[in-house]
């Protein structure tokens, strides 16, 4: 049965599903409301969790790296200035193969302050070893929350992943939304059974490598990453084998591609917006590709889906002063096409409507092949 | 550099490095610096420990000289993160354990910058919060580690590579920061300070520290450097009798709330005695810079006034 829900409150839900054993968070538009609905949880002993306060987003993903190093499952979530505070405990904890799930309400980095949607703060930690996938809907959020913990602690994987929530367009909304049933839940996802700390054996983590060892570590993660690709298809497909539920093919979801010759790439809540737009304009030229894992980066699947089209745009929220669009500059490498339009736009929450929307078609159409803003 | 696997042989036995039921918990074979105190307070800190401990270093000296991959010196359990987290991983961990449902001491170790600097913050939250840690902090008075950088526990008028004896600045300048009294500030139930040149007394305080009902506690280790601090390696042990007899270091104890000198110095030594002992104070025996010595005797001496009258 479906239940109204704040988006939040959703993904609150879903953690609990999850049994975490230790939660540790600080407050940040515009995720507070995940954990302040965790903190009720377990005041009202729904949940059997250590709920910490930390005193800053540095402390409160190494109380989560401490913990999960010990081998407790962790769950924190953060945003914007919260998560670039973090930045550095980021590296250390996929580097030590902690798999904890952290969901990130992206909003924009300062300054000008600004406390709504973009994803330049997760763009940021792009290159830090976690997962990231980004979701377009709640129930998406809520699926991927169960997912991501399932992936992250694949002995195969063993990373840690950020689940990525446009801030406020999903955080603050409320939806219609299937909580799965918990039983259900445990047996897709088991108990954790990590490096459970053994006083017996003891084991050193977190150490120092020189020039002769580093490098394997970093392509060992690198390894990690090419494996979940395998591993978030297998358990979108187990997902949606009980739960009903799949988002494409668990990396990327295509949309309206049957007829197109060009295709709009982007992620996110923005791909709910372009399908209402391609379905309610009947539109049949023109596609949508949705990325939801950004790392893994899909490859085969972008260069799959994009091999016979005329063109793409990519429309996305972050901009690298000095380059331009991350995401489509990464997509340049896949295509030697050169009508590969960038839109950059909805930039710090400022809504990207319809008719933008159409209007990124038209430019697509053209072949601009250029950095348009939105 | 440590070495996984350590033959025992009989001579070893009596070594710290053991404890009774010959199991090693800190491996020799560590590469610190001729005279280093690192290893002198770890092997105390673990033979009252035991095995059923989790070290979580901050990165320091400490960790570079015990965890190079894939080699490591620890015969319990490590963990090391970062340089300002020490005090929240350990939270983490402890908060962990209980989760588990097993027994076992957390001990952070974290040098004077993880801890008096860039780890204060982390230190203050996990203090305030309550978590079952030991926190102590090994200081050897700057940043050893990148190559003796004045830290906020420098001593005043000490020369360091960044704070150095010139020609108009006779060194630091301000006095070292009071770490213990931030954290009495805490009402935590165990507070201690401790040297090098008392290991005794170092241990007697890890074992209050190491109570679950002392914690969280705190210990502040001042481990003389023989290199940063420029004295002979074989004087380390000398060196860290000589700041308490002088009263550049004062060692006492904060049980919940109450405190007591746990060495009273009833003469105290001229801390010139100790200025003189080391080559970073060298400059302060040039004839222009004599006064800057009376400047740092009348101030231990308001200071040990305080602490007797505590």
């Amino acid at each position: 049965m479906k239940k109204v829900l704040e988006g939040s409150h959703a993904i609150a839900e879903a953690v609990k599903l999850c049994k975490p054993g230790v939660i540790a968070a600080y407050p940040i538009t515009p995720q507070t409301h995940i954990i302040e609905r965790l903190s009720e949880m377990v005041a009202d002993g729904e949940l059997d969790a250590k709920f910490v306060n930390a005193e800053s987003e540095h402390s409160a993903i190494s109380i989560c790296l401490g913990a999960q190093a010990i081998g407790v499952r962790t769950f924190t979530s953060s945003a914007s200035q919260g998560l670039a505070l973090m930045y550095e405990v980021l590296y250390i904890v996929s580097g030590m193969r902690l798999p904890i799930v952290m969901v990130v309400a992206n909003r924009s980095l300062s300054a000008p302050l600004n406390i709504w949607n973009d994803w330049s703060d997760s763009f940021g930690a792009r290159d830090s070893g976690w997962i990231q996938l980004y979701c377009e809907s709640i129930q998406e959020a809520v699926d991927t929350v169960i997912q991501a913990y399932k992936i992250g602690e694949d002995e195969k994987v063993s990373l840690p992943v950020m689940v990525c929530i446009d801030g406020f367009f999903l955080s603050h909304v409320y939806e219609p939304v299937e909580i799965p049933d918990s039983k259900i839940v445990e047996k897709f996802l088991p108990t954790y059974k990590g490096r459970v700390i053994d006083f017996n054996k003891p084991i050193s983590q977190g150490m120092w490598a020189g020039p002769d060892y580093y490098q394997e570590f970093k392509k060992a993660q690198h390894e990690a990453m090419e494996n979940a690709k395998e591993v978030i298809r297998k358990t979108n497909n187990e997902f949606k084998k009980i739960f009903g539920r799949g988002y494409g093919n668990g990396l990327v979801e295509t949309y309206n591609m049957e007829e197109a010759e060009y295709a709009l790439i982007t992620m996110g809540s923005l791909s709910g917006t372009a399908k209402y737009v391609l379905k309610s304009k009947k539109i049949k030229d023109i596609g949508l590709i949705r990325i939801k894992s950004f790392r893994p980066f899909p490859v085969d699947e972008i260069k799959k889906a994009i091999k016979n089209l005329r063109g793409v745009g990519v429309l996305e929220k972050d901009i690298s002063p000095g380059l331009g669009g991350t995401l489509c500059y990464e997509l340049r490498g896949l295509t030697k096409k050169k009508n590969v339009s960038t839109f950059v736009g909805g930039l710090g929450g400022r809504d990207v409507k319809i008719e933008d929307f159409l209007k990124i078609f038209k430019a697509i159409r053209e072949e601009r092949g250029e950095l348009i803003w939105v | 550099m440590g070495v996984k696997k350590v033959k025992v042989v009989k001579e070893e036995k009596a070594s710290e490095s053991f404890n009774e039921k010959n199991q090693c918990l800190f491996y020799p074979g560590a590469s610190n610096c001729a005279g280093c105190p690192e290893t002198i307070a770890v092997r105390a800190i673990l033979s009252v420990a035991g095995k059923n401990t989790i070290i979580v270093n901050a990165t320091s000296c400490l960790e570079i000289v015990s965890s190079q991959y894939p080699y490591t010196s620890w015969g319990v359990n490590y963990i090391h993160g970062a340089f300002e987290n020490a005090a929240a991983i350990a939270g983490g961990v402890s908060l962990a354990l209980e989760k588990l449902g097993k027994e076992g001491n957390v001990i952070a170790l974290a040098g004077d910058g993880g801890t008096l600097d860039i780890g204060l913050q982390s230190l203050s939250g996990m203090l305030e919060r309550g978590e079952k840690v030991c926190f102590i902090c090994l200081d050897n008075e700057a940043y050893m580690n990148t190559g003796v950088q004045r830290s906020s526990a420098t001593p005043f008028a000490a020369s360091t590579t960044t704070s150095p004896a010139g020609k108009i600045i006779k060194g630091n300048v301000t006095w070292k920061k009071p770490i213990a009294e931030i954290v009495v500030a805490h009402r935590i139930p165990y507070i201690a300070t401790a040297s090098i040149g008392y290991i005794d007394d170092l241990k007697v305080k890890v074992a209050k520290a190491l109570k679950k009902e002392n914690q969280p506690s705190f210990i502040h280790v001042l481990n003389p450097c023989p290199l940063g601090w420029k004295f002979e390696s074989h004087q380390t042990v000398q060196i860290g009798r000589l700041a308490v007899e002088t009263g550049m270091w004062v060692l006492y104890e904060i049980e919940n709330g109450s405190f007591k000198l746990t060495m009273d110095v009833p003469k105290r030594k001229p801390v010139e005695e100790y200025l003189r002992a080391q080559g970073r104070f060298s400059h302060l025996f040039k004839e222009e810079n004599l006064h800057i010595i009376k400047e740092i005797q009348k101030r231990i001496d308001e200071e040990w006034e305080r602490f007797r009258k505590c």
